[in-house]
């Protein structure tokens, strides 16, 4: 009888198992669907991040601000400001750069063909950094690259002029090589649509000029800003191309990180924990910015 | 509306010199890995890669942790998008937060948080192993939701669900059976991203004391230059085949952010 009815049931309310479960249990039925992701972002992202919150502010006798104090000595210090000017100047020009290339693609008079070779030369441009890339630099302007070596032909000698590969300049050089290529992907679906808007504007009568500072520019400074929010992101957090190309001997926040542990040994904690609570902090600023700037662009 | 072209010379004069900062060292590096010594070309320094043992191991060693890091953010983020969508919208701006977190880790905070707090224990949280596939499973959420997301948007849910339901499909037959099937072109695009992050990661596996790909370059790098410049012409080629074929599958979206650099 009873299995005879629940047949029934089924043939006349054809997923009533799925509907009752979720009347009764729908807490619980969401758990199980949301627990692991959570699960997993609390145990290897929420947590860590605390736990690094939590080791640069205790102290052996309670709460200290003496671990965070730390990052206001001198090298410190200098470290956070190399790597935001680095990520800062990244950012700007690579930002720049992209949206002129990527406004050279979309509004010159440039064949089709150039513009989706640009947008897939991008996407792997972008991907294609750490190792790899120092390597590919320094043999373009390493004391020996090819650049170089034809420079000298030239009479121009790089490395006796001050210049050299592995210092700021090099790494600002080198990190443009995917921060330029981040910005044209970003940027390009905002660029498309702004142009879209020169023929309206050019039918009333507007000259170019006028097209930029009242509709081009109202339209893109949003999407600009945190397009070069993310890229200031991506080139903050880079440790690899830095690390490859100055075989780690540059003072950047994330080197400092890096010196700090090998394997599963952290030499002094508390420093390690400070400096990288640091980094999410900057991280978080900019975070928040590019929060702001969605909400802006959507109102 | 169409777009009005700007004409003339400044176009070209941008595209011009920006192809000339991405050309010239890829056609350095080329020249570098083949020069010989006493001029001439030869293919010595990539037949002395391919003959390594080293680098065979640590490819393959990156390829089968990016491939588990794939399917390990995959097993996380379908459920719970999947769920968001079906029947808790509420939850969609959560899980959507969690998998974007990530961009405010960088990958050495990243590491460096899990070993302080995992890495002086016991039992199988301390092992390097599970750290790793941890890092780089948190460094694949991101970009998994986003496809993830995206795909459940352009299809109809819960009607899907509820057909396969009423055709008497348990839960994960829906998922295995109609979902994810639904999702695959969507899937393939955020894979293949994360698989040509994850090969060349340099930071993470290197602080875990891996001899990963990116270790496996910096490693041979360091005492042999022609190796190393071979080894970043087989590393773009790499990168370009991958996201080649995300372009070929047409359906990825290659913008990518703080990853693994």
């Amino acid at each position: 009888m009873q299995q005879g009815m629940e047949r029934v049931d089924a043939v006349l309310v054809p997923y009533s198992g799925a509907a009752l479960r979720h009347r009764f249990l729908p807490l619980a039925e969401s758990a199980i669907w949301f627990a692991p992701f959570l699960a997993f972002s609390l145990a290897f992202l929420v947590l860590p991040a605390a736990g690094l919150v939590a080791g640069s502010t205790e102290g052996l006798h309670g709460p200290t601000l003496r671990y965070l104090a730390q990052l206001l000595q001198p090298q410190y210090l200098m470290a956070y400001e190399s790597s935001i000017e680095l990520s800062a100047v990244t950012a700007v020009l690579g930002g720049i750069v992209g949206v002129l290339l990527s406004w050279a693609v979309v509004a010159g008079r440039i064949p089709r063909l150039f513009r989706s070779t640009l947008l897939t030369f991008s996407g792997v441009a972008s991907n294609f950094a750490g190792v790899p890339l120092a390597f590919a630099f320094t043999s373009t302007l390493g004391p020996v690259g090819m650049v170089t070596l034809l420079l000298a032909r030239f009479g121009l000698n790089l490395y006796r002029d001050g210049f050299t590969l592995f210092g700021f300049a090099g790494l600002v050089l080198t990190y443009l090589y995917f921060q330029i290529p981040l910005m044209v992907l970003l940027i390009t679906p905002a660029l498309e649509h702004a142009t879209r808007w020169s023929e309206a504007a050019a039918n009333l009568g507007a000259s170019t000029a006028a097209y930029w500072w009242h509709v081009g520019l109202p339209i893109l400074r949003l999407p600009l800003l945190g397009a070069m929010l993310l890229l200031f992101g991506s080139g903050f957090g880079a440790y690899a191309t830095a690390y490859a190309l100055t075989s780690g001997m540059i003072n950047l926040v994330p080197i400092l990180i890096g010196q700090e542990m090998i394997g599963n040994v952290v030499y002094s904690p508390a420093l390690g924990d400070a400096l990288a609570v640091g980094m999410i902090v900057v991280m978080a600023g900019v975070f928040l910015g590019l929060r702001l700037v969605q909400r802006g662009t959507r109102a | 509306m169409s777009v009005r072209r700007t004409s003339g010379f400044t176009p070209w004069l941008i595209v011009v010199l920006t192809a000339l900062y991405f050309v010239v060292p890829l056609v350095a590096t080329a020249q570098f890995s083949l020069a010989e010594p006493g001029g001439g070309v030869s293919l010595q320094a990539y037949a002395a890669v391919l003959r390594d043992a080293s680098f065979w191991h640590s490819l393959r060693f990156s390829v089968l942790v990016a491939l588990a890091a794939v399917l390990i953010g995959l097993a996380l983020v379908v459920p719970a998008a999947y769920w968001a969508h079906l029947r808790v919208p509420r939850m969609r701006p959560w899980v959507e937060l969690f998998s974007i977190l990530p961009f405010v880790v960088p990958p050495i905070v990243l590491v460096f948080g899990i070993v302080r707090l995992y890495g002086g224990g016991v039992g199988p949280m301390a092992s390097p192993l599970v750290m790793l596939l941890a890092s780089y499973g948190v460094i694949a959420l991101p970009y998994l939701f986003r496809s993830v997301d995206n795909g459940l948007r352009s299809m109809d849910v819960p009607r899907l669900t509820e057909a396969a339901l009423s055709l008497g499909a348990g839960w994960g037959m829906v998922l295995w059976r109609v979902i994810l099937p639904n999702l695959r072109g969507a899937l393939l695009g955020g894979s293949f991203l994360v698989l040509a992050l994850i090969m060349g990661e340099y930071a993470i596996a290197s602080m875990l004391g891996f001899n990963s790909f990116g270790v496996y370059m910096l490693l041979t790098g360091e005492n042999a230059a022609q190796q190393a410049a071979a080894l970043a012409m087989i590393a773009f080629g790499m990168v370009w085949l991958l996201i080649g074929l995300l372009q070929l599958l047409g359906r990825g979206d290659i913008s990518a952010n703080a990853g693994a650099r």
